[in-house]
């Protein structure tokens, strides 16, 4: 029992609701907003380390035992993802206070930031399945507001869509959750986990397997259902985008290795295959995407699609090592593609546009961030000494050691890919003549929406030096994954 | 009663898959509504439909309705109510910028 585990939740939650008392006073809000951003991180770091020396956390809500309440338990995984939650909600809080186009929408930007925050947290620490469902609706309602603000037309198009699939991805969840209870009567993960062990190899089981999959799929941005991503994410405004491309597809992803690491594991000849099938598909797929494109944001929403196949690959593996794998992959594209998120928003700022045909040159007038783009797009594409190359190359040889030569193949075809199309980027857009007609921001505005992009790449530069000491951690975390008896019993108390 | 219920549950999510798929705004919003209908019945089922029953277990009651389903049906309707309000007025902002309510319309291929 440590009450700790609820403050990444309630953290958030009171900001937010002190931010809608203090309607209108911008310096305020940014000022608690960023104090209460420093806050979590400081949080969800002491929780990490408390959960790596004293293992599995656990609340009980409201004192009711394991079944019944609902339980709050944060092992290492949700720990590293509180972590990156925070670092990016940071990051994308110091971008926007720059950004000047979200000057009319400012009235709810901090407070709805916030309370995505409260979805996203919630998420991460819950341990029953219906909680779960209500922290993706917290979330994303959080979500709906953060792209539609603005009501430029195309925000509200494309707002539109992504409200209606992830509505109908929502409505499947509780379909899904209802199927469950049905069969089990529980909505406890670690209760269910044992009751799922119980009923191994009936049909049902299987049913409710893949329904959670189609569901964390449309969430995650899998094959066959990563459709609405691109259009979505290149219409949110820039700084949201990189909240968006960095934390809220990894939801979908946290939630589908939560659940084939814990409940449905007792047929990976079939579950996991299917997902490591799905894994290269969505792989390929999306760089594929990625390569047709000549926009940089739409280039930047492929890759996260690609790379989302990345993470899948390791839980479809499935070994000790794979998993790593994909602890350090989630990780480090959660920084990267923030980070690059935030290099398109400065485009934007400067040239109007990020289509590749109507600007390029950058490098002559902006040194700085060219050089930043390119050392974070290498990074992507898993260049060393970036983290990029490292959690490839973990994920590459838990492929060989499992002897999985197809998917190994894909993800190494994949890499050149990704590798093409950031120099496509690099080449078009920063390279060659100035074109296009620019409009240089200030130097102390410059600096500011610099500083999230360098810390970030700091980071993954740091996790790419340190790759031994963030891979021990990795390992730890894969190996609580892969005993899921443990979080059981720490759940269940028996 | 849960062949009936079942029929009902499917009629529910056909209805709301078919508006689903239609081009006209409105329809898509209200298909979208039928589906959760559908799942909070479902729901319903999930806990076993025992009749003549009240959610509460005391001492001496032996027969008593499964409790948690209603309460999940409570959250599930009151989080639908909350989207749906918020896509009725996205639609309605949506239609005004674009002047239109037909999705084939609205596909965006060509930017703005």
């Amino acid at each position: 029992m440590n009450n700790l585990v609820t403050l990444p939740v309630l953290l958030p939650l009171a900001t937010g609701i002190l931010l809608l008392l203090l309607h209108g006073r911008v310096r305020a809000q940014r000022l608690i907003s960023l104090l209460s951003a420093l806050g979590a991180l400081g949080l969800a770091l002491y929780l990490t380390r408390v959960v790596w020396t004293d293992g599995i956390q656990v609340v009980q809500a409201g004192g009711w035992a394991a079944p019944y309440g609902i339980t709050l338990a944060v092992d290492l995984f949700s720990g590293m993802m509180l972590v990156l939650a925070s670092i990016i909600e940071l990051a994308t809080l110091v971008f926007l206070m720059r950004d000047s186009q979200l000057e009319q929408e400012r009235v709810f930007l901090y407070p709805v930031l916030q309370f995505q925050m409260v979805g996203i947290n919630l998420s991460f620490v819950t341990g029953d399945l219906f909680n779960l469902f209500v922290a993706f609706e917290v979330l994303l309602m959080a979500s709906y507001y953060l792209l539609t603000a603005g009501g430029k037309p195309g925000q509200l198009r494309e707002g539109f869509k992504y409200l209606v699939i992830n509505s109908v991805a929502s409505t499947l969840f509780l379909a899904t959750i209802a199927l469950l209870y049905g069969v089990t009567g529980t909505l406890n993960m670690a209760d269910a986990a044992r009751k799922v062990a119980a009923l191994a190899g009936e049909p049902i089981v299987t049913l409710i397997a893949i329904s959670f999959l189609i569901v964390f799929g449309l969430k995650g941005a899998l094959f066959p259902l990563y459709f609405w991503l691109p259009r979505s994410y290149y219409h949110a405004p820039p700084g949201i985008a990189a909240l968006f491309a960095g934390m809220l597809t990894k939801v979908g992803i946290y939630a589908l290795v939560r659940v084939f690491t814990l409940i449905f594991i007792h047929d990976p000849g079939f579950t996991h295959t299917l997902i490591l099938a799905i894994a290269g598909l969505t792989m390929l797929l999306g760089v594929l995407g990625a390569i047709s494109q000549m926009d940089v944001k739409a280039i930047l929403s492929y890759h996260i699609i690609s790379q989302v196949g990345y993470m899948v690959k390791g839980l479809g593996i499935y070994t000790p090592l794979a998993l790593a794998g994909t602890v350090f992959y989630i990780a480090h594209h959660i920084i990267v593609k923030a980070a690059l998120f935030l290099i398109a928003g400065i485009i934007v700022r400067i040239t109007g546009t990020t289509d590749l045909k109507r600007f390029s040159g950058l490098l002559a007038s902006h040194p700085g961030l060219g050089l930043t783009f390119l050392a974070t797009g290498l990074s992507l594409a898993g260049i060393p000494p970036f983290s990029g190359f490292f959690s490839k190359f973990v994920l590459l040889r838990a492929g060989v050691e499992a002897g999985t030569w197809g998917i190994v193949a894909v993800s190494l075809v994949v890499s050149l890919l990704t590798l093409f199309s950031m120099i496509k980027i690099y080449s078009r857009g920063f390279w060659g003549e100035a074109t296009g007609e620019l409009r240089p921001i200030p130097r102390l505005a410059y600096a500011q929406v610099m500083a999230p992009v360098l810390l970030l790449l700091t980071l993954s530069v740091g996790m790419g030096l340190g790759a031994g000491r963030f891979m021990e951690f990795a390992l730890a975390t894969a190996e609580q994954l892969m005993r899921p008896e443990a979080y059981i019993e720490a759940v269940l108390g028996r | 009663m849960e062949l009936l219920t079942a029929i009902g549950i499917g009629v529910l999510f056909a209805a709301g898959t078919y508006l689903l798929l239609s081009r006209n705004v409105v329809r898509v919003v209200l298909g979208n509504s039928l589906l959760a209908y559908g799942t909070n019945l479902m729901l319903l089922a999930s806990g076993g439909l025992g009749r003549g029953a009240a959610p509460v277990l005391v001492e001496g009651v032996e027969v008593y309705t499964d409790p948690v389903p209603q309460a999940l049906i409570l959250t599930a309707i009151v989080i639908n109510f909350g989207v749906t309000a918020f896509l009725l007025v996205l639609a309605y902002r949506m239609v005004q910028e674009h002047r239109s309510e037909d999705l084939a319309h609205l596909r965006g291929v060509d930017d703005e």
